[in-house]
């Protein structure tokens, strides 16, 4: 009070967890938590976005992170409408510039854009004047997502400095994968990534993450899991042999579960393929966490969207 | 935020604790006792002033009364003009509020926008009987029909000056000081 | 018309001359001195370089087909700011450049423009579809000076090896675009740290090392040279430099943007850098270096490839693969090769004008008094900021907008006509 005001979260947008700060992270998670109590509540609403409007520009499926996104908007009294591919000029071949102008002339405040393309946030974020969300572009970084995981560690355990963190599957193709990795990274735990070589690739190691390919070993002593879904194209793809044997080598059950921690934590950004990367035991058991990463999904975009709408300074009470 | 200095202290922390006992004593008597009474102080200064609320009423009843914690923030009517939107803290109203007396507790009373915000908080965490508000300061300026239940103190202010109420709790003293802008 | 270019140091790398003097030019000729009258133009040359006009043995003038990304005459425009005296152009136009009509096409367009010396490259299959065998000997006749299927590589190692036969019989080079399109697969940048980061799709070093090898082995067996295009990694360097201690009639160049640029250069989705071969690690960057300096590359070419603002301004995976080089070359030569002492300015002009002009089988590269007096003059001292905007070609898709270039071209001399001069 009385100095300078401090801003705490101060981008425009967020397109990925790799240039945000620990202390940035640390503040959104912080505003989270009065936006999860809200969702507890018998009436989930607050007027603070109203009037303000959000879009949702889908170009892929997304059940979950779309109604996740829209139930934020709503819970904060935010108009939110949703272009999605198949129901918009984007299927006729319009091309992202063309309806990020088209974005900008119906005024949005917050865009939240899910592509099949990496970079397809970034290059949608310089072309609107609105705050751009990566809802998950390409095989780039899912930072939401990431968020929501970085939040229900953190509520579980207090602190993620010190835990090891392991991420298995799919590292090649995961966006999720990424924004993770930068996300535990920063917040001081260790990162472990597991999976087939065909599917891990080059470089991992200069983000500050430790290799491995062999599940067992990944697993010792680590405080949490977060097991990724694996794509049945990708055999097609010839990048593994099939799905029974993937199940053989990286899938979770309760005897690989024992090599970790007892209290160890395990994840999911879903849908779950059970029975292949999570057997059905260790997904509806107590180490689970899969549902509680809804909720808090939910929590921590309200708090995105509150920030990005301008909140965020440590100015109280001149009010 | 423009430069302020102190102009005059007005009350001390015996004056504190004077109007505190005599705010709990016309609770009381208002509501006929303490059914149904609830106490919810809005950040930051409200929620230490309900705490003492509290502690006194328990002195003089021997009953305990709920107080719960009332973050205004996501409530402001001013977002949308403020460049940025300030850090929203928690909301710990960890009672029902259904059919409830709630004795809303600020530290000072002055547009009453802080009020109208926090009253439609209130009732988005349920239906109270009814709402009730204690002040420790009413420096007046109204900007909407609004007024106090309780007060500690009338203040008449200009425009110019401020009231800051100091807390042990929050700020290390108890007192009420005149602000002027310089 | 006579003109002489007065005490540049000149250069010849034909002659491996290499000092102070003048240069005359009669007729469109380099001529042996005469004294100066009224009608010459005397061009005070002193502390500029004075060098055998430059040849870009690999351009994409676009024309015909992709008039929206550059013409013959855009390009030669950009070709004479640059520097150059010569481009040669590969066929990946529409239609492709796999017959004589097309060759003669853009001779005749190239005439028009009036502006720089245009080389056709023919395609080696028809379409360039890695299938048939295209009008080879008839293409030559035409005026085409070598052959390539560029972009689209010839995966079939049987069509090379005979279009290699074949071409051994009209004693055409082969250009080579290596790049195995099943390592590739649909890479859009060297797969390393910085794909990884990005979520793009790698393209691995070997994708490119694999069809090298492939290549050296049927020049070897062939007898026929095999040029390889626009070498990128550490690997394919090494590989071309094995070969030429065997003696195998094997050459390569290099593009400024590979001795200059990382893959770094990609953070942020710049598609001005996006580009095929990618732009690849920092030892790569370094190989290809030690490759232009013990003389394993001996041509830099630029790779020019224009696209429209609108074809880049999209998601990196949808952007075409390409960048414009012609007007950044010889800034870049000589600020990351000259003026760091990797390349002395003769070895610099030898793979600038006479290594290509000797490959594709041109009468340029060459101050000889009786030749075609095409003729680049370079200030080495002059520095530029590159501003795209002034590109005289229809490209600004360079990664390369910004940079401070030291050593740049001040005048550009086509038979004996001045066709750029700043």
């Amino acid at each position: 009070m009385g100095g300078g005001i401090l801003i705490l979260f101060k981008h425009k947008d967020l397109l990925g967890l790799k240039d945000i700060t620990a202390a940035e992270i640390n503040f959104l998670l912080d505003t989270a938590v009065p936006m999860k109590e809200i969702i507890s509540r018998p009436i989930k609403k607050v007027p603070t976005l109203r009037g303000r409007t959000v879009v949702n520009l889908f170009y892929e499926n997304s059940t979950r992170t779309r109604g996740s996104f829209e139930l934020a908007a709503k819970h904060l009294s935010a108009d939110s409408i949703n272009i999605s591919s198949s129901s918009s000029s984007v299927a006729k071949g319009e091309s992202l510039y063309d309806t990020a102008r088209t974005i900008q002339s119906l005024g949005a405040d917050v865009v939240i854009l899910r592509h099949p393309m990496a970079g397809a946030a970034q290059l949608l974020a310089g072309t609107v004047e609105a705050a751009v969300i990566n809802a998950g572009d390409g095989a780039h970084e899912h930072p939401t997502q990431a968020l929501l995981d970085l939040f229900t560690v953190r509520e579980r355990r207090g602190e993620i400095a010190g835990l090891r963190v392991l991420i298995v599957g799919d590292i090649l193709h995961s966006r999720v994968a990424r924004s993770d990795i930068w996300g535990f990274t920063k917040m001081g735990a260790e990162v472990r990534v597991c999976g087939p070589p065909t599917l891990v690739p080059p470089g991992l190691e200069e983000t500050g993450a430790r290799v491995y390919y062999n599940l067992e070993e990944a697993l010792v002593d680590v405080d949490v899991v977060i097991m990724l879904r694996i794509q049945k194209e990708r055999q097609q793809q010839g990048l593994f042999p099939g799905l029974r044997e993937y199940a053989r080598l990286y899938g979770l059950n309760r005897e690989r579960l024992a090599l970790a921690r007892k209290d160890a934590l395990v994840m999911h950004p879903g849908p779950v393929n059970r029975g292949v990367e999570i057997a059905s035991d260790i997904a509806d058991g107590p180490a689970a966490v899969i549902e509680e990463q809804v909720t808090n999904g939910v929590a921590v975009r309200m708090a995105l969207l509150y920030l990005l709408t301008g909140g965020g300074d440590r100015h109280e009470n001149d009010y | 935020m423009p430069n302020l200095k102190e102009k005059a202290r007005i009350i001390d922390k015996d004056g504190i604790r004077r109007a505190l006992t005599r705010i709990a004593h016309e609770i009381i008597e208002r509501n006929k006792g303490t059914e149904d009474l609830v106490l919810i102080g809005i950040r930051r200064r409200g929620v230490p002033l309900a705490r003492r609320l509290a502690e006194k009423i328990r002195a003089i009843e021997g009953s305990r009364v709920p107080v719960g914690i009332l973050d205004i923030t996501l409530y402001r009517d001013d977002l949308s003009t403020l460049s940025h939107q300030p850090v929203v803290r928690q909301t710990e109203v960890n009672f029902p509020i259904k059919g409830k007396k709630v004795i809303l507790v600020d530290d000072v009373l002055f547009t009453g926008r802080t009020i109208r915000a926090a009253l439609d908080a209130v009732i988005d965490l349920g239906r109270p009987r009814n709402i009730q508000l204690a002040a420790l300061i009413d420096r007046g300026h109204r900007e909407l029909p609004i007024r106090a239940d309780y007060v500690g103190k009338n203040v008449p202010t200009s425009r110019r000056e401020s009231v800051a109420v100091h807390l042990e709790e929050t700020d290390g003293v108890d007192e009420v000081v005149i602000m002027e802008k310089t | 018309m006579k003109m002489i270019i007065r005490g540049g140091r000149v250069l010849d790398p034909a002659s491996g001359r290499d000092e102070t003097a003048d240069v005359y030019i009669r007729d469109g000729l380099v001529s042996g001195p005469f004294k100066a009258d009224k009608t010459t133009r005397v061009i005070d040359a002193s502390g500029k370089i004075v060098a055998p006009g430059l040849v870009d043995m690999h351009v994409h003038l676009r024309e015909p087909g992709y008039e929206a990304k550059e013409t013959i005459a855009t390009g030669a425009a950009a070709a004479v700011r640059g520097g150059f005296t010569g481009v040669a152009c590969m066929p990946n136009t529409d239609p492709v450049a796999d017959n004589r009509f097309i060759i003669e096409f853009i001779k005749k367009r190239a005439a028009e423009a009036d502006m720089v010396n245009v080389y056709p490259v023919g395609a080696v299959t028809k379409g360039s579809r890695g299938g048939e065998m295209a009008e080879l000997a008839d293409m030559r006749d035409a005026g085409a000076v070598a052959f390539s299927d560029d972009g689209w590589p010839v995966m079939d190692a049987g069509v090379m090896r005979r279009a290699l036969q074949y071409c051994k019989m009209l004693g055409a080079v082969i250009i080579s675009h290596c790049e195995d399109k099943n390592l590739a697969a649909g890479g859009v940048m060297h797969e390393g740290y910085y794909s990884t980061i990005l979520g793009l799709k790698g393209i691995p070093a070997s994708a490119e090392e694999v069809m090298v090898a492939r290549d050296i082995i049927l020049a070897a067996e062939t007898g026929c040279p095999v040029h390889i295009a626009h070498v990128s990694t550490a690997g394919s360097v090494a590989l071309v430099r094995e070969a030429k201690k065997k003696g195998l009639p094997v050459t390569a160049e290099a593009a400024p943007h590979h001795f200059t640029l990382t893959d770094r250069a990609v953070a942020e989705y710049n598609t001005a850098a996006k580009v095929n071969p990618p732009l690849r690690g920092e030892a790569d960057v370094q190989a290809v270096r030690e490759g232009l300096a013990d003389g394993t590359v001996e041509v830099i070419a630029t790779d020019h490839a224009p696209h429209t603002v609108e074809e880049k301004n999209v998601e990196f995976d949808l952007a075409p693969f390409g960048l414009v080089g012609l007007e950044t070359a010889v800034g870049l030569v000589w600020t990351e090769l000259v003026h760091t002492g990797i390349l002395t300015p003769l070895q610099a002009v030898a793979k600038l004008s006479l290594h290509p002009a000797r490959l594709l089988g041109i009468d340029r590269g060459t101050l000889a008094e009786g030749g075609a007096a095409d003729i680049t003059v370079i200030d080495p001292e002059l520095e530029e900021t590159v501003d795209p905007q002034h590109f005289a070609g229809k490209g600004r898709n360079t990664p390369f907008a910004g940079r401070k270039l030291k050593g740049l071209p001040v005048m550009t001399i086509v038979a004996g006509k001045v066709k750029y001069e700043r």
